[in-house]
């Protein structure tokens, strides 16, 4: 059990505890880096989905775990990269400027959303994303002179300052670089004033207000960056899928990406990694698992949205704190053995107080 | 003239569905302040029910329709009690994920179900194609049934909530849970019954939906214009569903009619979005203000 | 030049007038305390000061300065700072965490140099803690520095709360019932701060309060009001023994 004594303020503000989180970060650095030589390629290809949803999920996460605001249309963000990307591509634009660009675009998207959403809260605004989701599949699918509409795009491999992405590994390397860089960043402002000003918004308008937040910018810087990393993956996405439609942007896939959030554990980043790991891990189970059941149910196409539903429904039941905080939970038993007792993470039992009335 | 009349009326028509799915879910947001995602699905699952009451065990159809209620009324609020109660005191979006998980294991386990699948299936109704003609514009007996059958079950829904204790519990229940309870309301078994009735509302919807869309395991997600349609009419309000429901149907009707093609899709969302806008409240909802 | 100035502040909620043509001045470094039976219309006066509510008609002045109408975060940046009735802490954050969002005022970093973590944000960050250390080294609320606050028991909450409206560095702090849900011990405590703070940090202090014992011990002035109008002001024991008051509060006298 290690305790903390704190003798300055910078301990409060360094990245690390201490020691002990810089090995075990460290082990972790390493065994990234190391994992293309290790694994067989498709893994490796897994490997880079996890990554782009990592940044989908942190994306995600700071709008819908940090500031409290919900979006089901979060997909529209991801096609406007995706998009941007490809056609940018096919002009002959190089990657770093096209990939700067998604993120520009998507982040005035982004934008765009926001100021509407400004006054809106909860359902409103869910529904609200939502339809602006709705809205931009169906823009996508008819302005067939610019993305092909239904047919879809085709992207070529990305040439990035002279090297050809052309393997897994490679592409595996560099969205590491990029989720590394942008985890950073997005810790680096949850440690400043703009961080809490989100946090604040979450929890009381009222009260931040109150406090000098100027709620309509921090909402919209919120929806910007959420939207402009949202971007980024889905630039990264098409050249990954190396093809995309409309149908891959729908409300189903805003919908999987707002579970990935939740099923990872709300108000963490670590959540957000956990999330993508498990969206991405699931059919593979699912795929494993069916060698081992009897054939008529393994055949179904129904099996894995019914197992997506029962595995979601049973975490927000019995672990809302979500996969990080099962790991938290773990972690805390084995660090104060035996001190451990099960009513330390308990809530308190709830009532429901009208939302209407917040 | 008649072009006009008819596309009002069909547009009525698919309206009275969307109302239908909106009053579902309006009734269960009244009681729990939950939004049930899962309503166009238990739609979907009420039209299955149907379907099988008539083709597989031979029933005529108003039995089938009565066999559905009970089944989907029983349904509901099973999934009340097994699933939502657990979690009513947590953050509201939390509530609305699960319905949505819940939307995801009814989809998938049509699909997986034997004798269901992935197929269309039609329910054989005792109007099916008759056609109706109402001053110059033709109706298939089957839209008039839609608006007729969906009038009446709004005065039986006016009737229960304006004149019975349960609709004034439900709506002291809906703001204030615990004060509630301090009441002597039954809470729990308010909500419990609250989905029962909203699950046997969205069959309704899903069996006059039957004959326009077919039965099959994607009927749910027209239900997803149902959310339009209750903002529209303010959520919170049942009249407001309805008459949301209705102003959406016609809406698409005569977008699909006399606008380029695919903006009858999303119609009801850009209508939504200006909704949401101008004024978030809708037409009858109340416009509530936080006391500090 | 008045401190703060409030001009024939009126609302009216449909067909109901909370507050009726009130007027008042309060002088800086004073501490003026606003009373009244229930319904009286006094945290709705405090929210038409912060800002919250818009009012039907009159005016407010802040040194000088026409504050009407202004949005609630303006009025913070200007140095006016509130507590809640019902406590609106941010409840799933450390309560240092809570003070350091009331420093947001004073926060000049932009958004650029926070994403790179630049030294002028560490500088800043380390600036902004050190205030809040001070403000929890003057409400004695060392030992809660990193706890929830969510699992805090009442007392410790609006102690809480009255730090976070400190941290913000204000010239006007408007207290809403400070005393409400206190025991006598916390009441108490609560005396010896409203005067350090009048004393040591030359804040003006307005506060809405019930408990005629604090409100004799620690106001320059009082406000008495009743149904949403003015009935008297004054000193403390002016307004105490004013029979209009005592009619309010007691009841006429048969």
């Amino acid at each position: 059990m290690r305790f903390h004594f704190k003798t300055d303020y910078d301990q409060d503000i360094r990245l690390f505890k201490d020691g002990v989180q810089v090995f075990w970060y460290g082990l972790l650095a390493v065994c990234l880096l190391g994992l293309p030589l290790v694994l067989p390629e498709y893994l490796v290809g897994q490997m880079v989905f996890i990554l782009i949803y990592c940044i989908i999920g942190l994306g995600l996460m700071l709008l819908i775990g940090f500031t409290g605001q919900i979006s089901l249309g979060h997909a529209a963000f991801l096609a406007v990269g995706a998009y941007t990307e490809a056609l940018l591509q096919a002009r002959g634009v190089p990657f770093a400027v096209s990939l700067l660009a998604a993120a520009l675009l998507s982040g005035a998207a982004g934008v765009l959303v926001g100021l509407p959403a400004l006054r809106l809260k909860g359902i409103y605004l869910a529904i609200a994303t939502m339809a602006f989701g709705f809205i931009v599949e169906e823009i996508i699918t008819r302005w067939e002179h610019v993305t092909g509409g239904n047919s879809g795009k085709q992207l070529k491999q990305i040439d990035f300052f002279g090297v050809t992405i052309d393997s897994d590994a490679r592409f595996y390397y560099l969205c590491l670089g990029l989720t590394a860089v942008i985890l950073l960043g997005l810790i680096n402002l949850m440690r400043s004033p703009t961080g809490r000003a989100f946090v604040a918004i979450r929890d009381s308008e009222i009260s931040a207000q109150s406090m000098g937040i100027h709620l309509a910018r921090y909402k919209t810087v919120a929806f910007a960056l959420s939207a402009m990393l949202t971007g980024v993956a889905g630039a990264l996405y098409a050249h990954k899928l190396q093809f995309i439609s409309p149908e891959q942007f729908n409300l189903l896939v805003s919908i999987e990406m707002a579970t990935l959030v939740f099923i990872g554990g709300l108000g963490s980043f670590h959540g957000a990694i956990f999330g993508a790991a498990f969206i991405i891990a699931l059919p593979q189970v699912i795929v494993f698992m069916k060698d081992y059941l009897p054939t008529a149910v393994a055949q179904q196409t129904g099996l894995q949205p019914t197992i997506f539903g029962i595995i979601l429904i049973c975490f927000l039941l019995f672990e809302p704190l979500g996969i990080y905080g099962r790991w938290v939970k773990i972690r805390t038993y084995f660090s104060l053995f035996p001190f451990y007792r099960r009513g330390m993470f308990r809530r308190q039992k709830a009532y429901m107080k009208s939302d209407r009335l917040k | 003239m008649a072009q006009f009349l008819q596309l009002a009326l069909s547009g009525i028509a698919i309206g009275c569905v969307y109302a239908l799915v909106a009053l579902g879910f309006v009734l269960i947001y009244k009681a729990t302040e939950t939004v049930n995602f899962a309503q166009g699905d238990l739609m979907m699952l009420g039209g299955f029910f149907a379907y099988t009451a008539t083709a597989v065990m031979g029933w005529p159809y108003w039995a089938a329709i009565v066999f559905a209620l009970a089944v989907m009324a029983a349904y509901g609020m099973l999934a009340e009690r097994i699933v939502l109660r657990p979690v009513l005191g947590q953050a509201q979006f939390t509530v609305v994920m699960v319905t949505i998980g819940v939307g995801y294991v009814m989809r998938g386990v049509v699909t997986m179900m034997p004798g269901w699948g992935t197929d269309t299936y039609k329910i054989v109704t005792p109007f099916a194609e008759k056609v109706v003609n109402l001053g110059g514009a033709a109706i298939s007996l089957e839209q008039l049934m839609i608006i007729l059958m969906t009038a009446a079950l709004c005065a039986v829904l006016f009737g229960f909530f304006r004149f019975t204790r349960i609709g004034i519990a439900m709506q002291a229940a809906s703001q204030n849970q615990l004060a509630a309870y301090y009441m002597g309301i039954p809470v729990a078994r308010i909500n419990t019954l609250i989905w029962g009735l909203s699950a046997a509302v969205a069959t309704f919807a899903g069996i006059l939906l039957a004959p326009i869309t077919f039965v099959h395991a994607n009927m749910g997600f027209i239900g997803l214009k149902a959310f339009p349609a209750a903002v529209v009419g303010g959520f919170g309000s049942i009249p407001g569903a309805i008459a949301g429901g209705i102003i959406i149907g016609l809406v698409e009707s005569f977008a699909g009619f006399y606008l380029p093609e695919g903006i009858k899709d999303i119609a009801a969302y850009i209508v939504v979005l200006i909704v949401l806008m101008v004024k978030p409240s809708g037409l009858f909802g109340e416009k509530l203000r936080k006391k500090v | 030049m008045s401190f703060f100035k409030v001009e024939n502040l009126s609302i009216q909620f449909g067909g109901v007038k909370a507050v009726s043509n009130v007027s008042f001045e309060v002088r800086q470094g004073e501490v003026f305390t606003i009373i009244g039976p229930n319904g009286a219309g006094k945290t709705t006066i405090f929210n038409l000061i912060s800002l919250i509510y818009p009012p039907t008609s009159g005016r407010i002045f802040f040194e000088g300065r026409e504050i009407t109408g202004m949005t609630p975060h303006r009025v913070a940046n200007l140095g006016i700072a509130r507590t809640f009735q019902n406590i609106e802490l941010f409840e799933h954050a450390t309560v240092l965490q809570n003070l350091l969002i009331g420093r947001h005022n004073h926060a000049r970093t932009s958004l650029w140099q926070e994403l790179l973590f630049l030294p002028a944000v560490r500088r800043a960050e380390l600036a902004h803690r050190e205030a809040a250390e001070k403000v929890i080294d003057f409400l004695e609320l060392q030992h809660y520095r990193d706890s929830f606050v969510a699992g805090l028991p009442y007392g410790v909450r609006k102690v809480v709360e009255l730090a976070r409206a400190l941290c913000i560095g204000p010239k006007l702090l408007l207290l809403d019932e400070p005393s409400s849900g206190l025991n006598p011990e916390e009441t108490d405590d609560m005396a010896f701060w409203i005067e350090d703070i009048k004393k040591d940090l030359g804040v003006t202090v307005l506060m809405v309060e019930h408990d005629m014992s604090l409100v004799s011990r620690v106001s320059d002035r009082v406000l008495a009001l009743s149904q949403g109008e003015m009935l008297s002001i004054g000193t403390s024991r002016e307004v105490q023994g004013d029979p209009k008051v005592i009619e309010a509060y007691l009841g006429k006298q048969e």
